[in-house]
């Protein structure tokens, strides 16, 4: 007993040190991996980080510039809001509304999408049918669309904004995982699990699922910054988080009244960590792409 | 083929039928009572009870579904709550606006698109590639709605060459006839509308553009690499025919197959970008007639727009795969 447990945790890890080191070689997806830590680390650490509260206005202060400019006011670095509230402390807080938006969104979409495309590519038939007619439902609607309209029948608030994110992206993994599973169902080795009786949960859970991975953390990485572009483009409409949360669709909504008056910072800087965030979620999600190759299980395209 | 048609437009239908649940039970389960968001907040019990009558809002929630497909099927989708004018005629209303706006952007996406990727695939590590690609990541990166706002600024209030919103100058005269007002300009001879209309349109429809023409530009690098490797082209270049023969008589014809699919699959992206843009452009287009309904909670226009826009969009997606099986004989469909 004890031997066999050794050889598979020797094989599970030399697969995975592969994946890592064919990772570490890459050099933008390296990239993309810190910058996006750093963010997480950044905006969860907020309290931490930011030399202000995200709620703490003073009119006497609003809209001044940040440290590039004559009328800079000593300690905010990146200037302030229309209420005078501190811009990068906005931003760290912010951040953990935005990115926790396209996290839970993601984590829904993943946990569902599993749970369809797995049932559906491995059972096929009415099964198949029904899933992949809901998926052919939901794909009647351009993403941000879909999840708008939700949002909005559904009511304002950031866990409406998760759950419209949610399910749009759902019928998406639904997809990959069905294309993945459909070939590895055809596979000799679990010809052979067939061969000697094991029962189709141990099937689908011990092999079917490990190895349709590979395309599931890629598809996630990439649909992540999706899902935080969509996050924001719903705050920035109005039906995402509500004011006073720092989110940064809604403080980037909220300060493009002030452009006209020059003050760009305010709108500029919210949009310059949405970028950034998305940014390294592409370069991560390309590098591990390359590095698990999901090609050779039947990703579905995006 | 027509075998493939026929099954496609059964699986139209399908779709269209659950689309159209979805939409209708999304909207019933909205908070609030539509017949107090119809009459207001004031109105008296009586005159609740009339517009329950009227609307059928009594009846069992198969018998309203009934009647609103019924209605829908003969063009009625409904009265706006806010301006009280059929839904279908503010449609009518509002899609040329977007119907151009997103024309001009796919053809600037189209065209930069997959220049810039058979440039980047054709010199593959080259400072071209590279930036092309640099590029790309941003491009499919980018917030559209933020993308916007700097260019707004940069070129409407910091430089003031370009218009901040709207699709014609105070003062400019254009008579309607498509709706689209650099059509329209060029159909009456209209020179100063159409200038002006042109200028107005060259923010948005950049901005709109961004991401297709960077997910263009990718697909295209991809592709062209793929078929630079083929076997064919490598027998070409043997032959000794010069390397430009081979790029542009053969390479990209085949290399643009797929990136057509891509094409089609931006047509339908384009709108949930139409909603960012036409909102920071103060454009009257369907995107912020939809985003404007979902802020005032105006049902019947979310639920008309709803199963308007998913008709449309199937029916672009299918359209995208007939051309592709017709552009490409090897593509056989069940």
């Amino acid at each position: 007993m004890t031997e066999d447990t050794e050889v598979t945790e020797v094989k599970r890890r030399t697969r995975f040190q592969d994946i890592t080191r064919q990772l570490r070689k890459n050099k933008s997806a390296m990239f993309g991996l810190t910058m996006m830590l750093t963010i997480v680390i950044l905006c969860v650490g907020a309290p931490l980080f930011a030399p202000h509260g995200p709620h703490d206005s003073d009119l006497s202060r609003g809209l001044k510039p940040g440290f590039w400019s004559d009328d800079y006011l000593p300690g905010y670095y990146l200037g302030t809001d229309y209420l005078g509230r501190d811009l990068l402390a906005r931003i760290l807080y912010g951040g953990r509304v935005t990115l926790s938006v396209g996290f839970v969104a993601l984590g829904f979409a993943v946990t569902m999408g599993i749970i369809m495309g797995m049932s559906s590519g491995y059972f096929g038939g009415w099964v198949d049918n029904v899933v992949m007619r809901i998926v052919d439902i939901l794909f009647a609607f351009p993403a941000l669309l879909l999840a708008l309209v939700v949002a909005g029948t559904l009511g304002r608030g950031i866990d409406k904004a998760m759950l419209a994110i949610g399910i749009v992206y759902t019928p998406q993994m639904a997809r990959v995982v069905r294309g993945a599973v459909l070939i590895i169902k055809e596979t000799e080795y679990i010809e052979a699990e067939h061969a000697i009786g094991s029962s189709t949960l141990r099937i689908i859970f011990k092999h079917v699922l490990p190895n349709s991975l590979a395309p599931i953390i890629v598809y996630s990485t990439l649909m992540l910054a999706t899902a935080i572009l969509d996050a924001a483009a719903l705050g920035f409409l109005g039906v995402g988080a509500q004011a006073p949360s720092p989110e940064w669709g809604l403080a980037l909504s909220i300060s493009r009244k002030y452009l006209v008056g020059g003050a760009w910072w305010a709108a500029t800087f919210p949009g310059v960590a949405i970028l950034l965030s998305v940014i390294s979620l592409n370069l991560l999600g390309d590098g591990l792409r390359d590095a698990l190759d999901p090609r050779l299980m039947g990703g579905a395209k995006l | 083929m027509k075998e493939y048609i026929l099954k496609r437009l059964a699986m139209l239908i399908v779709v269209l039928f659950g689309v159209s649940i979805i939409t209708f039970v999304l909207v019933r389960a909205a908070p609030g009572d539509p017949a107090i968001h119809f009459a207001g907040q004031h109105a008296s019990v009586e005159v609740l009870e009339r517009i329950r009558e009227k609307y059928h809002l009594n009846d069992p929630i198969y018998v309203q579904y009934y009647i609103w497909v019924k209605m829908a099927l003969q063009g009625d989708l409904g009265r706006s709550i806010e301006s009280r004018e059929l839904v279908t005629t503010e449609i009518m209303d509002r899609l040329p606006t977007t119907l151009e706006l997103s024309l001009v952007a796919i053809i600037i996406a189209s065209i930069f698109g997959t220049v810039a990727g058979i440039l980047s695939a054709v010199r593959q590590y080259s400072a071209v590639d590279y930036s092309v690609m640099f590029g790309a990541l941003f491009g499919v990166s980018m917030p559209v709605f933020w993308l916007g706002l700097m260019m707004l600024f940069i070129f409407g209030v910091k430089l003031g060459v370009l218009p901040v919103g709207g699709r014609l100058s105070v003062g400019i005269d254009l008579e309607r006839i498509t709706g689209m007002y650099v059509l329209d300009s060029i159909l009456t001879g209209n020179w100063k509308a159409l200038t002006d209309s042109i200028r107005h349109l060259i923010l948005p429809s950049v901005a709109l553009a961004t991401i297709p023409m960077a997910t263009i530009a990718r697909m295209t690098r991809s592709s062209m690499l793929e078929v630079l490797r083929q076997d064919y082209i490598r027998t070409e270049r043997a032959k000794g025919l010069s390397e430009r023969v081979v790029i542009y008589k053969h390479a990209i014809k085949n290399a643009l197959i797929p990136v057509i699919t891509v094409i089609g699959m931006n047509v339908g992206l384009l709108m949930g970008g139409a909603v960012l843009t036409e909102t920071i452009f103060t454009l009257p287009g369907l995107g912020k007639y939809i985003a404007d309904a979902i802020l005032a909670y105006d049902y019947p226009v979310i639920q008309g727009f709803t199963i308007f826009f998913a008709t449309a969009f199937v029916m672009i997606n299918l359209m995208t795969d007939l051309i592709y099986v017709y552009i490409d004989p090897r593509i056989k469909y069940r």
